[in-house]
């Protein structure tokens, strides 16, 4: 269904943005039901998305276009395709999220918190959606500013150096990206990412544009060694924070790689392709054992995911391996097994971060050390805590199992080397989710704190539910998001196959 | 009459001034007010009368020496649309520090008359008129605070150093008089196309008019006055001088350089790229480790005055289109900041410690969000306005073959942003330390929400002003 007159991706960018904007107007006393409604009514608008999607076609669906700044040659031009678009649905359900997780926890200024989750929803399912480099990069950019303020206000007690860093790492790794993007409109008279796709350009000039992305969305992402803004940032930002950065931010990194990146600058991104490996397997393996050495559980997740992002990374680069070998089938799986983790990831880190959320409003502590035991008086949530720590660990029959699964056998079919290191991940990760479910929810009840909590309560009970439905669905059917990408995927790999010079 | 009708905004301004100033003199204390009204009256209707201009053929007046057309017609308009806020925020502030004798208003729009002759002027010695007219009457705006001794040695400084800069204008000016025989810039560009000869002398005319224009702008390495004026000048003196007449001095340049002396551009586009670079450069890391807001928003300024000029330095079209985008978005996103600050410097107290803003999101969170969308738009971060006047030069430049220039210009905006974030920080993150309540008058909330939209709509659709900057050099 490629319907050039569609309004649903626009519905879904402007109705939490408006929504989010009508919240903060209207003060704090409505503000958490009124907010629920906006973003289940983008969740609403954004479902077409997925069942009205024609899985056959790579191109851009549901696209709009209209003129916005003719003197640049700027368009209001949106679309996706099945790289996109699960993370379109991703954003819009994990907002829902947010809310419930948000309804009695905070009590300063909830209109203006809720209020710009709803403004951050709808500017992160435009970065996903938008056709036009500037519109990108305009979502990607504004994407800081909610976020700085809900770390700033509402985060923990190291705040405000944690926001700043956040917001000075992203910012400065962007603006080369805007560099770049002014270079290639230069060279191709046009704004088009599309466009840009299809330009010849030279070895020289796609090395520096290729390094201009790299330094944003490495940073986005995160990748070792440009990723020690985000520890800092996923310790001092509330739950709900924590949770939207790990869930989605991250994959605006993932997405542009797979955007920008492999399809604009492919020569040089074969040329980089060790170095890429190279640092992605840092990732993986020495990040897990900085993950092993946490005591504070926020940052032991955050690792993971730094960790779990390495995964993706690698996915991603080990394609110019196989593009030379000439095995295209596992081009594909490398890729959609990336895609796969990224989505996996942003529902089971969301839960990882709700479930350290929930302990926290309770104990007000986040230290491995002050818990034990918390089965004992919270045995719904200890059911909850171990299956998204397995989840985590990548158990089959999880949504964490597929695309680490997917991403190991592309690197068996590159390097038996390269497969090892990121087989660790296996062990590692379960040694650090594990072992962090042992000393916290496992064992004697440790100390009277623990002895005092309450179970937890229906809205609790249900937000978790909620994601552990979908790990468990993606984990039994991989195919359903796989279909999707499928064509879109296939086409990327044609396209990257060959050289623009 | 049709050298008349071209300057008809002019001449009303100037008229009006003169009934100011002297139904000024017959007003008692508590009439002060009057004098206000009536300034704001005569820039509402001059206001009007430039717009109406907006549109009309170019013509020149006056043998050529003054001139209406796209640029002049929509700068000038900015201008007194700036005057008018300016003169809307300033006026609790002057009237609780008994400094409001009138003087403020006939000066400011003396002030205001000269830039628009600036902004309109084709003959160099026209330019210079205006130039004077405007400078003399800052010059004594800044020592309208005659028993504060900070506000009298900036006055003394920012006259010793102004006067300089004129002179070394003049002496420019001068020169290319003599190697081409005219004042009139349209001349001055067709005798220099002509003979190459000539050129000599003009380029060495060049060099002094490039380093009077960066004194008026306040480019590094001729920026020394600009903290020491925008810290010691009242606060609402130096709103005026910080806004508008950067749009006035963008005009000048355009009219020197680009109108009278296109022919030298490789001699002026290389001094422009250094001054930019050095601009970017000082600015932003000087103003790191300022405390006093004022003198932070100096260098800001200053770092604002190198974008600009980096879009002059592709000598394109483009490139003009997008700096005088940028003067006009730099002037009202500035606005909105000393508004701000002069919304909150209150009984006889000032704000000018960056500690002053402290928890503001809990005392007025108008004023505060208001303070949070310039700060935003000046670190040039989407989706506000100010990220297209980045953007627009940014692409200039690059378009120009200045790649390094727009490297150094991104490098230094991420520096920049450190501290326009640090206000937000201050504002929305820290607690305040006096709890008070901070109430402003009616008109100047108004004012001050709409200046803080302004920068929110023309982030949305900034083709509104894009498009009359890309008409003035279509």
């Amino acid at each position: 269904m490629t319907d050039s007159s569609s309004i649903i991706l626009s519905l879904t960018i402007w109705i939490p943005i408006l929504g989010g904007l009508a919240i903060i107007a209207m003060g704090n006393a409505k503000s958490r039901p009124f907010a629920l409604v906006v973003s289940l009514l983008t969740l609403l608008v954004s479902l077409p998305l997925y069942f009205g999607f024609d899985k056959t076609t790579a191109a851009m669906q549901f696209t709009e276009k209209a003129s916005w700044l003719s003197s640049f040659d700027i368009y209001y031009a949106l679309g996706v395709d099945g790289i996109s678009m699960p993370l379109v649905i991703l954003t819009t359900l994990i907002n829902v999220i947010v809310v419930i997780s948000a309804w009695e926890v905070i009590k300063d200024r909830p209109a203006m918190y809720l209020g710009s989750f709803q403004i951050m929803t709808g500017l992160m399912v435009g970065v996903f959606s938008a056709l036009d480099a500037v519109l990108f990069y305009i979502f990607f950019e504004a994407t800081l500013i909610p976020m700085f303020l809900i770390i700033g206000i509402w985060g923990g007690p190291n705040r405000v150096y944690a926001t700043i860093k956040f917001f000075l790492y992203t910012f400065l790794g962007s603006v080369f990206m805007l560099i770049a993007l002014i270079y290639l409109y230069k060279e191709g008279q046009t704004f088009s990412i599309l466009g840009m796709h299809t330009l010849e350009l030279g070895e020289r000039q796609q090395f520096w544009i290729f390094l201009a992305f790299f330094a944003a969305f490495a940073v986005k992402i995160p990748m070792w060694p440009v990723h020690t803004w985000l520890p800092d940032a996923h310790v001092e930002a509330p739950t709900a924070g924590s949770a939207v950065l790990a869930a989605i931010m991250l994959k605006m990194g993932g997405y542009g790689f797979l955007r920008f990146s492999l399809p604009i600058t492919p020569d040089a991104s074969a040329k980089l392709d060790i170095f890429m490996i190279t640092i992605s397997l840092i990732a993986v393996v020495y990040i897990g054992f900085v993950a092993l050495a946490q005591r504070d559980m926020k940052k032991l997740i955050a690792y993971s995911s730094i960790s779990h992002m390495g995964f993706v990374t690698l996915g991603i680069f080990i394609a110019f391996i196989l593009i030379g070998k000439g095995d295209t089938a596992g081009v594909e799986l490398g890729i959609e097994g990336a895609i796969m983790q990224m989505i996996s990831h942003g529902f089971i880190s969301a839960a990882m971060f709700l479930c350290v959320g929930v302990m926290y409003d309770r104990v007000h502590s986040r230290e491995i050390a002050d818990y034990g035991g918390v089965i004992n008086t919270m045995p719904y949530f200890g059911a909850f805590m171990i299956f998204f720590s397995m989840a985590n660990a990548g158990l089959p029959g999880t949504s964490g199992f597929v695309g680490e699964f997917m991403v190991i056998l592309a690197s068996f079919k590159t390097n038996f080397w390269i497969a090892f290191l990121a087989a660790l991940t296996l062990i590692l990760g379960a040694a650090y989710t594990l072992w962090m479910v042992k000393r916290v929810i496992l064992g004697e009840i440790a100390n009277d704190k623990v002895a005092a909590l309450t179970d937890i309560n229906r809205r609790e009970f249900w937000m978790l539910a909620i994601l552990a439905v979908f790990v468990l669905l993606l984990g039994v059917f991989p195919n359903i998001i796989a279909s999707v990408m499928h064509a879109s995927v296939e086409n990327l790999v044609q396209h990257i196959s060959i050289s623009k010079y | 009459m049709d050298n008349l009708r071209i300057a008809t905004p002019e001449i009303f301004l100037l008229t009006a001034t003169c009934v100011v100033l002297v139904v000024g003199l017959f007003l008692k204390p508590e009439q002060r007010q009057l004098n206000y009204w009536m300034a704001q009256a005569a820039l509402v209707v001059t206001l009007i009368m430039s717009t109406s201009q907006i549109g009309d053929a170019p013509a020149s007046a006056f043998s050529g020496a003054y001139s209406i057309d796209a640029m002049s017609a929509s700068l000038k308009s900015w201008i007194l649309a700036i005057v008018f806020g300016g003169f809307l925020y300033s006026r609790d502030y002057l009237s609780e520090r008994q400094i409001a004798r009138g003087e403020y208003y006939t000066l400011g729009l003396f002030g205001t008359a000269g830039m628009m002759i600036m902004v309109s002027a084709t003959n160099m010695l026209t330019i210079y008129l205006g130039l004077e007219l405007l400078a003399l009457s800052l010059y004594a705006m800044v020592a309208l605070y005659r028993n504060n001794a900070a506000a009298s040695e900036a006055a003394m400084k920012y006259f010793v150093l102004g006067a300089l800069a004129s002179g070394m204008l003049l002496y420019g000016i001068s020169m290319i008089y003599g190697a081409t025989g005219s004042l009139n810039l349209a001349v001055v560009n067709d005798v220099l196309v002509g003979g190459s000869e000539r050129s000599v002398g003009a380029r060495f005319g060049l060099v002094f008019v490039v380093v009077g224009l960066a004194f008026k702008f306040g480019a590094v390495p001729f920026h020394m006055w600009v903290p020491d004026v925008y810290d010691g000048a009242p606060t609402s003196v130096t709103l005026f001088i910080s806004t508008a007449p950067k749009i006035a001095a963008f005009a000048m340049l355009i009219r020197l350089l680009v109108d009278g002396l296109p022919v030298l551009h490789a001699d002026w586009q290389q001094m422009l790229s250094i001054l930019a670079a050095l601009s970017m450069i000082v600015g932003n890391l000087v103003a790191i480790a300022q405390t006093n807001i004022k003198r932070m928003l100096a260098y800001s300024t200053i770092s604002h005055v190198g974008f600009l000029l980096m879009g002059i330095v592709g000598a394109s079209a483009e490139g003009y289109s997008a700096a005088m985008f940028y003067a006009i978005v730099y002037a009202f996103t500035t606005l909105a900041a000393f508004g701000v600050l002069l919304a909150l410097s209150r009984d006889g107290y000032e704000a000018v410690n960056l500690n002053d803003l402290a928890g503001l999101g809990k005392r007025n969170v108008l004023l505060a969000a208001v303070m949070m969308l310039a700060m935003i738009s000046l670190a040039g971060v989407p989706p506000l306005v100010g990220f297209y006047a980045k953007l627009s030069v940014l692409k200039a430049a690059i378009g120009g073959g200045y790649m390094w220039l727009a490297i150094v210009g991104v490098f230094m905006s991420v520096i920049g942003a450190f501290y326009y974030l640090r206000i937000i920080k201050l504002m929305f993150f820290d607690e305040p330390i006096v709890k008070a309540e901070i109430n402003a008058a009616s008109d100047v909330s108004a004012g001050l929400a709409v200046n803080g939209l302004a920068l929110v709509v023309f982030g949305v659709v900034p083709g509104l002003i894009m498009g009359a900057c890309v008409a003035a050099f279509g």
